[in-house]
């Protein structure tokens, strides 16, 4: 678990009163702050509105009700100003198959309009961290999908956003490409950048998240630090394992 | 019941996959569905049958013992229909080919492989056979009820050419494997079928043109050349014409004949298919070569780089690359026509401009869904500092760019001798393509590129709307360069379908 950062960082991500039903609330009236520089986690049982509540942050999904401000800006009445400071990655990589690494993302540049020369410099810092140099100029087709994540990876950080929001981004990955995918995001943060991402490998949330927030039956239900956590269950030097198990049985019981 | 891993058994498993597949590509995957579609065909069987009585109907007298003319006829339209039933089973051979599917439990299976890929080939040949004997039921039915029980050996003659068209498109896709490789086979297989369907048709026409002027293509085949060089009536060359016109012995023989080539092209090709298919399954990263493109960013804005990725994917895709291949193709007919009437100065250009509509409004509309539709990566495009509306203003630009770009020479042409025919002509070609942009984005869904064969499944009303459509502006076109006045009436028949497609569509009653 990492240090903290500093409690007068400026606010990254403040959701208010943010819902969304389907058959049923799927999220119900959830608030949430996440301050800049900051790898948070967001952990929660299957169905729990973990990814509900993401992709209405990145304007994916319109909520029902609520408020969404990222870095300041009202998401929801001036999406492009937001967006042009956001990326998403989904645990399923979309990418083009008839493109190579290297077209995907000139054309990821395009969309964001960001200008040619820092794009393409970026976009080979990025072929070249993620270890996609002997690709670049392949189509994505015949790509496994460690590559199609990564292709999809450098595409999220190709226009050099601030805030950088991903769902289950590990799934699937091999050894090699988790590690790699994990040091990237780790260096973003360290280079004042703000991560959040959905995961269900509590390992990765305790060893790289500076926050963890708890969500069950579309409501947050505990957040903090691992130890914070500990001591909300009166379970202090368990993992995370048993501190989440803990948390979720109880917010079970008080929904 | 019979044994596991028998002949029978797998015949048995390949027919329940089979009638499954064709069950959820009729209803959607919606079982409730069936019985309207079951309804459905009923009705289109009676309407195709209404139609076989006005188009055959008047031949059901020729006898066995017929004339050279009646044999040429006859035979030409066989060779016809054969060429697009060859066209069908390439396809079908490429897309066994390229599915993985169930590929590895077949082969890692103690099952021998050449029983079970004898099975594959047979089902795809059964698929030939029973399109070709469905499509040719309603004119062989009503030969036989105005010209007696003897038409009734037509079905074994299309049978047959379902068989050979199966066999031949076994030789030609493993021929082409191994020419020119799994990589390669796939984009030229789509572009040989393609071609194949169309060439016989076009050759004929364009003879046609020559020898009458006129578009039909059975003006070619009554030609006194043709008829003057016809083999003799009792050659074995007429042996089909005389089997469907009842003659038993010709019958019998087409027929063993035509399933004894299915027989050895099995037998020849089972061994290696799985062989085959494997490499094709594993083929995916093609190394692109450095275009320009590839080699530095350029700075574009966000339109321009979704119009630019569009054309790339279009580019790149190659069913489309066949599809548009054989709409060109279509369309040289009629660019020959052009040639002959001006060369001729008969002025007849009202033949060729309907057709052109015609085919702008069907490409447009297979365009449109491929960019409005069939989006690889919604989550990028959603997320991106782009308006909705910005994102669809530059998708339908690049499906308007691509037809300019592939209709703007015909236009340009014409433009020389008959500017006032180009006028119309270009703005036929605009309207048909917007008018079937628009029904696509009124029947608009979220879907992989890759299902781009099955879009006609999930909106049967869009994939009618946008024919008709097509034929509404290409018959308004057509009037219009006629100078006629009535070209109103099919313009505001096109403006009904779409404000009826409008009213019904998914988007308005959401």
């Amino acid at each position: 678990m990492h240090a903290p950062a500093p409690v007068k960082a400026p606010v990254a991500l403040a959701v208010h009163g943010l819902t969304k039903r389907f058959d049923r609330p799927a999220v119900d009236a959830l608030d949430l702050t996440v301050y800049g520089g900051q790898f948070y986690a967001l952990v929660g049982p299957n169905g729990a509105g973990k990814t509900t509540t993401l992709r209405m942050v990145v304007g994916l999904l319109r909520p029902d009700a609520g408020s969404i401000a990222i870095e300041g800006i009202d998401a929801l009445a001036d999406p492009e100003a937001a967006k042009q400071i956001t990326a998403w990655l989904s645990d399923e990589p979309m990418i083009y198959d008839k493109l190579t690494p290297f077209e995907y993302l000139e054309f990821v540049a395009g969309l964001w309009r960001i200008d040619a020369k820092a794009a393409e410099a970026r976009a080979r810092e990025l072929i070249g961290w993620l270890g996609l140099e002997p690709h670049a100029h392949e189509r994505c087709e015949g790509f496994s999908r460690g590559m199609r994540q990564k292709v999809a990876l450098a595409g999220a950080l190709v226009h050099d956003p601030k805030l950088i929001i991903l769902d289950e981004p590990l799934t699937g990955l091999d050894a090699g490409s988790a590690r790699t995918v994990k040091n990237v995001l780790r260096g973003r943060v360290a280079a004042g950048g703000t991560v959040i991402m959905t995961t269900h490998i509590l390992e990765v949330a305790e060893r790289m998240a500076d926050r963890i927030g708890v969500i069950a039956s579309g409501r947050l239900i505990a957040e903090g630090t691992l130890d914070e956590l500990r001591r909300q269950t009166g379970m202090a030097a368990t993992s995370l394992e048993d501190t989440f198990l803990t948390l979720v049985a109880e917010g079970n019981e008080a929904a | 019941m019979s044994q596991p891993a028998t002949l029978t058994w797998l015949a048995g498993h390949e027919l329940k996959l089979g009638w499954r597949d064709w069950v959820s590509l009729m209803t959607a995957g919606r079982r409730r569905r069936a019985r309207r579609v079951g309804i459905a065909l009923i009705v289109f069987g009676a309407f195709m049958h209404l139609f076989a009585y006005w188009l055959v109907a008047r031949y059901a007298d020729a006898t066995v013992s017929a004339d050279t003319a009646t044999l040429v006829g006859l035979t030409g339209t066989l060779v016809l229909s054969w060429s697009l039933l060859l066209s069908q089973a390439m396809e079908s051979v490429t897309r066994a080919f390229y599915a993985r599917s169930d590929l590895d439990l077949i082969l890692t299976s103690p099952v021998s492989a050449r029983k079970i890929f004898s099975v594959r080939m047979g089902r795809i040949a059964a698929g030939a056979v029973l399109v070709a004997v469905l499509l040719a039921a309603p004119f062989i039915d009503v030969l036989a009820m105005r010209g007696g029980a003897r038409w009734l050996s037509a079905y074994g003659v299309v049978a047959g050419m379902g068989a050979v068209a199966t066999a031949a498109a076994l030789a030609l896709t493993i021929g082409l494997f191994r020419l020119v490789g799994a990589k390669r086979t796939r984009l030229i297989a789509q572009i040989v079928a393609a071609v194949i369907g169309a060439a016989f048709v076009i050759g004929l026409q364009i003879a046609a043109i020559f020898s009458s002027g006129s578009l039909s293509r059975f003006a070619a085949l009554q030609s006194p050349w043709m008829l003057a060089h016809a083999p003799n009536t009792h050659s074995a060359f007429w042996w089909p014409a005389h089997a469907v016109l009842g003659d038993w012995h010709a019958l019998v023989a087409v027929v063993a004949a035509s399933f004894a080539v299915l027989g050895l092209a099995i037998a020849l090709f089972s061994g290696r298919f799985g062989e085959h298919a494997l490499a094709a399954a594993s083929v995916g990263s093609a190394v692109v070569r450095h275009c320009r493109w590839s080699l530095h960013f350029r700075n574009r804005s966000p339109a321009r780089a979704l119009r630019q990725k569009e054309w790339t994917l279009l580019i790149r895709d190659p069913w489309l690359v066949s599809q548009t291949l054989m709409q060109i193709l279509y369309l040289l007919p009629p660019a020959v026509l052009l040639w002959v009437t001006f060369r001729d100065a008969t002025g007849s250009y009202v033949i060729l401009i309907p057709v052109v509509v015609m085919a702008a409004g069907q490409l447009a509309g297979g365009l449109a869904w491929l960019s409005i539709s069939g989006e690889d990566a919604p989550d990028l495009i959603v997320s991106a500092p782009i308006a909705p509306s910005r994102v669809l203003r530059a998708k339908i630009e690049a499906v308007i760019g691509l037809i300019a770009l592939v209709f703007g020479p015909i236009v340009a042409v014409l433009a020389c001798e008959a500017p006032f025919a180009a006028v119309v002509c270009a703005l036929g070609i605009f309207t048909a393509a917007a008018a079937a942009t628009l029904i696509q984005i009124f029947f608009r869904t979220q879907a992989k590129r890759s299902q781009f064969r099955r879009r006609q499944v999930s909106s049967r009303i869009a994939t009618f709307a946008e024919a008709f459509s097509s034929i509404a502006w290409a018959a308004t076109s057509a009037l219009a360069a006629a100078q006629t006045w009535y070209a109103v009436v099919p313009a505001l028949i096109g403006i009904g379908i779409l404000a009826g497609v409008r009213a019904i569509s998914p988007r308005a009653s959401s």
